[in-house]
């Protein structure tokens, strides 16, 4: 965007200082595009051989400590919008226009405009979390929806998911690791036949199923020496889970109860203002009362909007999340069993013990780097975690405020005018008095 | 003390006035505005109590009775100590005074009585009579019968309404024994004069169309006020359970945790102010209740006119048809079929003393008639001027009370509001803390 005065390559030129516990990791040299971050070695990444993320040095890990730099130095945009249908022999689906406009130098023009569909977003998806199976992936809006909507093209439907997947590009873009990767570049500027025959590039079946066997023995498996503090944030996602996941029960209830309230008030008004038609005297303060009970209604119109809008999706999100974190360390567990799985089997091995103690030993980094990753990205997710919750709930609180302010304006106005009546008649009670006996004044 | 509720508005006399009036006035005109009772006493429905007894089939109840205080106005002013006259009566009691006046004083409106059983209740309220808040209600109404009556320029002069306000003993007897009861017109007979009467005064046709549409409107908007009432306790006692979540929640977050805690407990304030607002709000309910059944008694004083204009119109067609019997001999016109007629052409004509006779019958018949039109056309007349100015009172009094009613549910529609900034206003804060 015009304007915004960034170094394009801040997010990937070595730095000066290497964290001290990072520093036995890292690779000193190798800016190989092809080369994973956490690894000496390609073919110990999990599984996608052929990975061709961006490297992140440890300059961008460091980075990732600055927060407060990485909204000013916000050097790329990504809009989510215009959705449309597209009809085939097979199927019909709906597509999203992605519009980027950065200035980063890995992308060879500073806009770019594609359409893509969910199930590209979900590939996406899966292959962020292939390449880094520890970091927090925000979550993509469900396939489907469970309660409620049925119709998939629903327009309401459609506009939660068209936010949803805005938030996740979003979300993405701002993560320092994350939106380096080449998939993510390919998916904002690919067109459409370029990302079907990037995805075809992928990591064969076979190397997938492969790791698939791998990740399910290992879950059978189970991780043995858990660290702690792993150990407390499992604790923390399960009540996290359940909270958020009650939250977004509350509020969704109380959607419902609003919106029932207001399907009565509607009711109300109308009632008054046909009681003013048989009546003289009281036509003046029925109306009052009817109009502003029609006011209120409008008001408590906006505010049911801006819950559904701001709250409900909001809490949502971090259900979903809180699915994500699970899976996060479900994985990190799968990285920490396979090399404790290995290690156990030198204890009984005769030959080949140094073959063996090598793959063991990448199996060590391996894990030491999941595990850092996940720390670092741990307390990124909670510091967004608590703005987002916070930032929902006062703007919730705000619009409550605004909705009862509103409300109080209107029946303020209606006693004046009605207590104006009465002055105005007091006035012209004492006003004929006066004219009455002229002879008093 | 006289506690009548301030949004109606009977008229409490001025304490001082009225002790000057009653010493100036000699003569007791009804419509006297220093001879109402209630400008000598003061009258209150104080407690309500249960009592066991027994009902007409001699089996174990309970109802309730409630204390009439009463004291003569002169001596409350002067000592505020001296104890009070009492007596305990039922709604029973209450129903049977207000009969008697009903009949007695058919051209009056008469206040209605509280509702016997609780209805447009929202589900939060039990439609239990023995319920307590129910009981208190019922109270405040029997209050406010009693207020209404005694300040009422013809009823509060009743010698029935004093004795039921001053003898506990004998009363009922003494009701039955002025044979009201005897009086009451029955359903059948106003019926029939509904639909029979040929010139109903435009001015009653209009008044029961009226009292129909207000009425059928009150009904309806206590229905739908109940509805509303019901579906917005259910919006606020929900936020009660962010408060039970934000505070487990809490218990897992360092930073967050404080301000959560807090936003919980605000929560839990803004889910249990609504018991208090929508009590409140039954109030509200009641005076729109109280109209609602006005709006019968508006009623029960047209169907007394039109029964009255309908033995009017009767007497004075009888006598028109006398009228024309009488005529018929002498003018030889036939114009009304009589089975005397028929009998004369069959069996031949009367003798001259027999149509002597008969003359002399219609003749008596005829006075008689004139005098019985001329009684219901003074009864109809009185009627009509009364119950004219007495609906006229109940205009002012009905126009005087629903503007303040509707003024009321204003000024609490602001309170609810106000706590509900309130409420978020110090939610927002703890949030702001996370």
């Amino acid at each position: 965007m015009s304007g915004i005065i960034a170094d394009p390559t801040d997010s990937c030129t070595p730095a000066q200082e290497i964290p001290a516990d990072l520093s036995g990791q890292m690779l000193e040299l190798d800016e190989d595009d092809d080369l994973e971050v956490f690894s000496k070695d390609t073919t110990l990444t999990d599984g996608s051989f052929f990975n061709a993320s961006m490297p992140t040095s440890p300059a961008s890990m460091i980075n990732q400590y600055k927060f407060e730099e990485e909204a000013d130095d916000k050097d790329i945009f990504i809009t989510v919008d215009n959705p449309e249908s597209h009809v085939t022999a097979i199927e019909t689906f709906i597509t999203y226009r992605v519009l980027t406009k950065t200035t980063r130098s890995e992308f060879d023009s500073c806009e770019y405009e594609v359409r893509r569909r969910y199930q590209d977003f979900l590939w996406l998806k899966g292959r962020l979390e292939e390449a880094h199976p520890t970091l927090i992936v925000h979550p993509l809006p469900e396939k489907f929806v469970v309660k409620g909507m049925v119709e998939r093209f629903n327009d309401d439907f459609i506009e939660t998911r068209r936010k949803a997947l805005h938030k996740f590009l979003n979300r993405v873009a701002d993560h320092p690791i994350l939106s380096c990767s080449e998939d993510f570049k390919v998916f904002l500027t690919a067109q459409a036949w370029e990302l079907t025959s990037h995805k075809k590039q992928g990591p064969g079946f076979l190397s997938r199923m492969g790791e698939t066997v791998r990740a399910v023995a290992a879950t059978v498996r189970g991780v043995k020496n858990r660290p702690e503090e792993f150990t407390a944030i499992q604790e923390y996602v399960d009540t996290f889970s359940q909270k958020i996941t009650s939250l977004d029960k509350v509020t969704q209830r109380i959607l419902k109860e609003q919106k029932e309230y207001l399907d009565e008030l509607k009711e109300y008004g109308p009632v008054y203002t046909l009681w003013s038609g048989s009546e003289e005297e009281l036509v003046e303060p029925l109306k009052g009362v009817a109009s502003c009970i029609e006011r209120c209604c409008r008001e408590k119109e906006e505010q049911i909007s801006h819950l559904s809008e701001t709250l409900v999706p909001s809490l949502h999100e971090y259900v979903l999340c809180a699915e994500t974190l699970k899976s996060v360390l479900r994985r990190r567990d799968n990285i920490q069993a396979d090399y404790e799985a290995k290690n156990d089997m030198l204890a009984n091995k005769k030959t080949d013990r140094e073959v063996l103690k090598e793959e063991i030993d990448k199996l060590e980094d391996k894990v030491e780097c999941a595990n850092n990753a996940l720390k670092v990205d741990w307390a990124r997710w909670q510091k967004n975690m608590s703005g987002d919750i916070r930032g929902a709930f006062l703007s919730t609180a705000e619009k409550n405020i605004d909705y009862y302010e509103k409300c109080l304006a209107v029946w303020e106005s209606f006693l004046l005018s009605q207590r104006s009546e009465h002055s105005v008649e007091g006035t012209r009670e004492q006003q004929t008095a006066k004219d009455a006996c002229p002879q008093d004044t | 003390m006289a506690d009548s509720s301030t949004e109606e508005g009977p008229v409490i006399g001025k304490t001082d006035e009225a002790a000057v009036d009653v010493e100036n006035n000699t003569t007791n005109t009804m419509v006297e505005e220093g001879m109402r009772l209630l400008n000598k006493m003061e009258i209150s429905v104080a407690e309500a109590e249960k009592r066991m007894g027994k009902n007409t089939v001699s089996m174990a109840e309970t109802h309730t009775v409630y204390l009439i205080e009463t004291r003569p106005v002169e001596v409350a002013a002067e000592c505020q100590n001296t104890p009070p006259d009492c007596l305990w009566r039922r709604y029973s009691e209450f129903e049977l005074l207000r009969n008697y006046l009903l009949v007695t004083y058919p051209f009056v409106v008469v206040p209605p009585l509280p509702e016997k059983r609780a209805e447009f209740m929202w589900h939060k309220l039990s439609s239990d009579n023995m319920d307590p808040d129910f009981v208190e209600r019922r109270r405040v109404g029997l209050e406010n019968f009693l207020l209404r009556v005694a300040s009422h320029p013809v009823l509060s002069n009743d010698k029935i309404l004093y004795s039921f306000l001053k003898q506990e003993n004998g009363w009922k007897e003494m009701v039955l024994e002025t044979g009201f009861q005897a009086k009451i017109d029955s359903r059948l007979k106003t019926l029939n004069a509904t639909f029979r009467v040929k010139n109903p005064d435009k001015r009653f046709s209009d008044l029961k169309h009226y009292s129909d549409d207000l009425q059928s409107v009150t009904s309806r908007l206590l229905r739908v006020r109940a509805r509303v009432a019901d579906r917005l306790y259910g919006v606020y006692k929900v936020h009660g359970n962010y408060g039970r979540v934000f505070s487990e929640w809490s218990a897992i977050e360092k930073e967050m945790g404080d301000g959560l805690q807090s936003a919980g407990h605000h929560m839990d304030a803004y889910a249990s102010s609504i018991d208090d607002i929508l009590e409140e709000e039954e109030h509200y309910a009641d005076q729109l209740k109280e109209y609602m059944f006005y709006a019968e008694a508006l009623r029960a004083v047209c169907r007394k006119h039109e029964l009255l204009q309908y033995e009017l119109e009767t007497a004075a067609q009888d006598l028109a048809s006398r009228k024309q019997q009488h005529e018929e001999p002498a003018t030889g016109t036939v114009r009304t079929f009589s089975f005397k007629e028929m009998t004369t052409k069959l069996f031949g004509l009367e003798t001259a003393e027999q149509r002597e006779a008969k003359l002399k019958v219609l003749e008596e018949q005829i006075a008689e008639g004139e005098e019985l039109v001329k009684e219901k056309t003074t009864e109809c007349n009185e009627f009509v001027k009364n119950a004219w100015e007495d609906i006229e009172h109940f205009r002012e009094q009905k126009d005087r009370d629903l503007k303040e009613a509707l003024i009321s549910y204003a000024v609490m529609q602001i309170s609810v509001c106000r706590k509900g900034i309130q409420v978020w206003s110090n939610a927002k804060e703890c949030f702001n803390k996370m």
